[in-house]
């Protein structure tokens, strides 16, 4: 039984993003493994050694360079990677769709992990989606997991101090959290071993899934404008505090 | 033409405010508007509804105490269907984020999440990407269309009409292999960051755990949230719950006052849909200071006192 992780490659969030044509980004920019998906690989091989004879397999949907994230999970623990190859945009439909098949096709999992959102277009979806293709439970922002033979008890961090605790059988999809752990950061030697693992590339054509009858497309991309104008407050602190209270009060109308 | 339903959520029984900014979203398309309220009770609910012209209310139950996401969202697509409701409207809030992609996988429908604007007859919507750096127009296809419109995105216009009020009771599937077996609640964290109207967030200048006690002192006489900076969360000053950003909450208030916060770029992912921003900081040259509309050079173990003095006379 394997352990996937799928992981997606995306804009480091420091990087400054350009439009190119209408709807797309320059990708000339740094490009990194998502961060809820570190968390994700990292439990991932924590919990690896609690069972005999499983993998880590890291699955990304992405551009020939994508690999870059695999190698990046593989550093992080995975012991191999499956990329499905696509030059097209893919929605979050399609890509479960192509999650689930690759993953069929390559064994019997035992936990899917996913990160709980990617930080570039933020659909807050996929794991929902993969779970349903599969006719799985999926528990999503899990902070906690504790493994038994056919279930798990998930922690899920809901809103701001409300945990629902969760009781999941396997298989079943498990969407990491911040909260779950602290990534494993590869070290050199780590880093030099991946190079070694194997990537298996298919492209998305030849997973043949059924083309979805639903979509998302995005018809145009515009930079979100910053109109601000600062103003300064000056004075003493007690100047400063009435001043404050009076936005609140005269201008933001919240008091 | 279709009903459009809107996911409604409650607390203590009322509809939350930011529900009726869902309602005003898409008026304009002049099709039929109906609540869909899940397991509780739509009595006290009712009229709140009615001044925003929800003309039906459909009172969901799942026969379950409790909650549990999974098996709400099946009840929530039988009663879709039920009703012939094709379009979906939620707050991309706790319980939609959990809610909502649930019942677009069943679905197999299209989600956009986070909506900043919706357009429910061309099926658009409007919504930022890239840490919000960017705005994308997005075009949904399919023959269901679900929404979540992030929190206070639309504000709401009351538009008065009569509802009434349907039952719909829906038998659960044996089992679906999840099961809520506790959730627990930390009433100290208080109001939830991403609803919250007015939030006061404290990052590397507050320094120590302890001094977050004067953020949390402000906050209470304004009834607002208290957030924090990945700096003051790695620091284990503030829990991960409260940190503002990318990696954190995304939040959309009315006020946001960041507190001792440099503004990294991480952060204003996280804020920089607030209406009014004012910043506090010792740096004038800290990169909030050029992207908020006020700031304060100054000391906010002075400023922060002082503060909580006026706000305490001013709501009294």
């Amino acid at each position: 039984m394997n352990i996937y992780v799928c992981v997606k490659h995306v804009p480091d969030s420091a990087a400054k993003i350009t439009i190119e044509g209408p709807n797309a980004i320059n990708e000339k920019i740094t490009f990194l493994i998502n961060p809820y998906d570190e968390h994700a690989i990292t439990e991932a091989a924590r919990i690896k050694a609690l069972k005999a004879d499983t993998q880590v397999v890291a699955v990304c949907l992405g551009k020939a360079a994508a690999e870059n994230s695999l190698r990046s999970a593989m550093a992080m623990g995975a012991d191999r990677g499956i990329l499905i190859e696509t030059d097209k945009p893919a929605d979050s439909i399609l890509t479960a769709r192509a999650l689930a098949a690759a993953i069929s096709a390559d064994g019997e999992a035992w936990i899917i992990f996913t990160g709980k959102e990617s930080i570039d277009s933020e659909g807050m979806q996929t794991q929902f989606r993969l779970a349903a293709n599969l006719g799985w439970p999926v528990a999503t922002n899990v902070v906690k997991l504790d493994v038994e033979e056919d279930a798990v008890t998930v922690e899920c961090e809901r809103e701001a101090g409300t945990i629902d605790v969760i009781r999941m059988a396997t298989p079943g999809v498990l969407a990491a959290g911040k909260g779950l752990n602290t990534p494993n950061y590869p070290t050199f030697p780590d880093i030099v071993k991946s190079r070694k693992k194997p990537v298996e590339k298919i492209s998305l054509a030849e997973l043949d899934i059924e083309a979805p009858a639903a979509g998302m497309r995005i018809d145009s991309l515009e930079p979100a404008l910053e109109t601000r104008n600062p103003k300064r407050l000056s004075g003493s602190a007690v100047e400063i505090a009435d001043r404050i209270v009076d936005i609140l009060k005269n201008e933001a109308k919240v008091m | 033409m279709r009903p459009i339903g809107l996911l409604i959520e409650l607390k203590n029984g009322q509809v939350k405010e930011t529900n009726f900014g869902m309602a005003t979203a898409v008026y304009a398309a002049g099709r039929e508007i109906v609540a869909l309220v899940v397991d509780a009770a739509v009595d006290t609910a009712k009229s709140s509804l009615e001044a925003h012209g929800v003309t039906r209310i459909i009172k969901v139950e799942t026969g379950s105490n409790g909650w549990n996401p999974s098996r709400q969202a099946e009840a929530v697509v039988a009663a879709m269907e039920t009703f012939a409701i094709d379009s979906l409207i939620g707050l991309t809030s706790p319980a939609g984020r959990e809610l909502l992609p649930r019942i677009a996988a069943k679905l197999d429908a299209p989600l956009i999440m986070d909506c900043i604007a919706i357009d429910p007859e061309a099926h658009r919507v409007r919504t930022s990407q890239y840490s919000g750096k960017t705005i994308a127009t997005i075009t949904l296809n399919g023959n269901h269309f679900i929404y979540g419109l992030r929190p206070n995105a639309v504000p709401a216009v009351d538009h008065p009409v009569i509802a009434e009020i349907i039952g719909f009771e829906w038998a659960a599937t044996p089992d679906d292999g999840y099961r809520v077996i506790d959730t627990r609640t930390d009433e100290s964290s208080g109001q939830y960051l991403a609803e919250a109207e007015i939030i006061i967030s404290g990052g590397r200048g507050m320094k120590s755990a302890e001094r977050f006690s004067l953020l949390f002192d402000c906050a209470r006489h304004l009834g607002a949230a208290v957030g924090a900076s990945r700096v003051a969360v790695d620091n284990g000053w503030a829990p991960y719950a409260m940190q503002v950003g990318q990696t954190g909450v995304k939040v959309n208030p009315k006020v946001y006052i960041a507190v001792g916060i440099s503004g990294s770029v991480q952060h204003f992912a996280g804020m920089k849909t607030a209406k009014t921003i004012i910043a506090i900081n010792t740096d004038e040259n800290a990169p909030i200071m050029a992207n908020c509309d006020y700031y304060v050079v100054g000391d906010l173990f002075e400023i922060l006192p002082e503060l909580e003095k006026v706000l305490a006379k001013a709501v009294s």
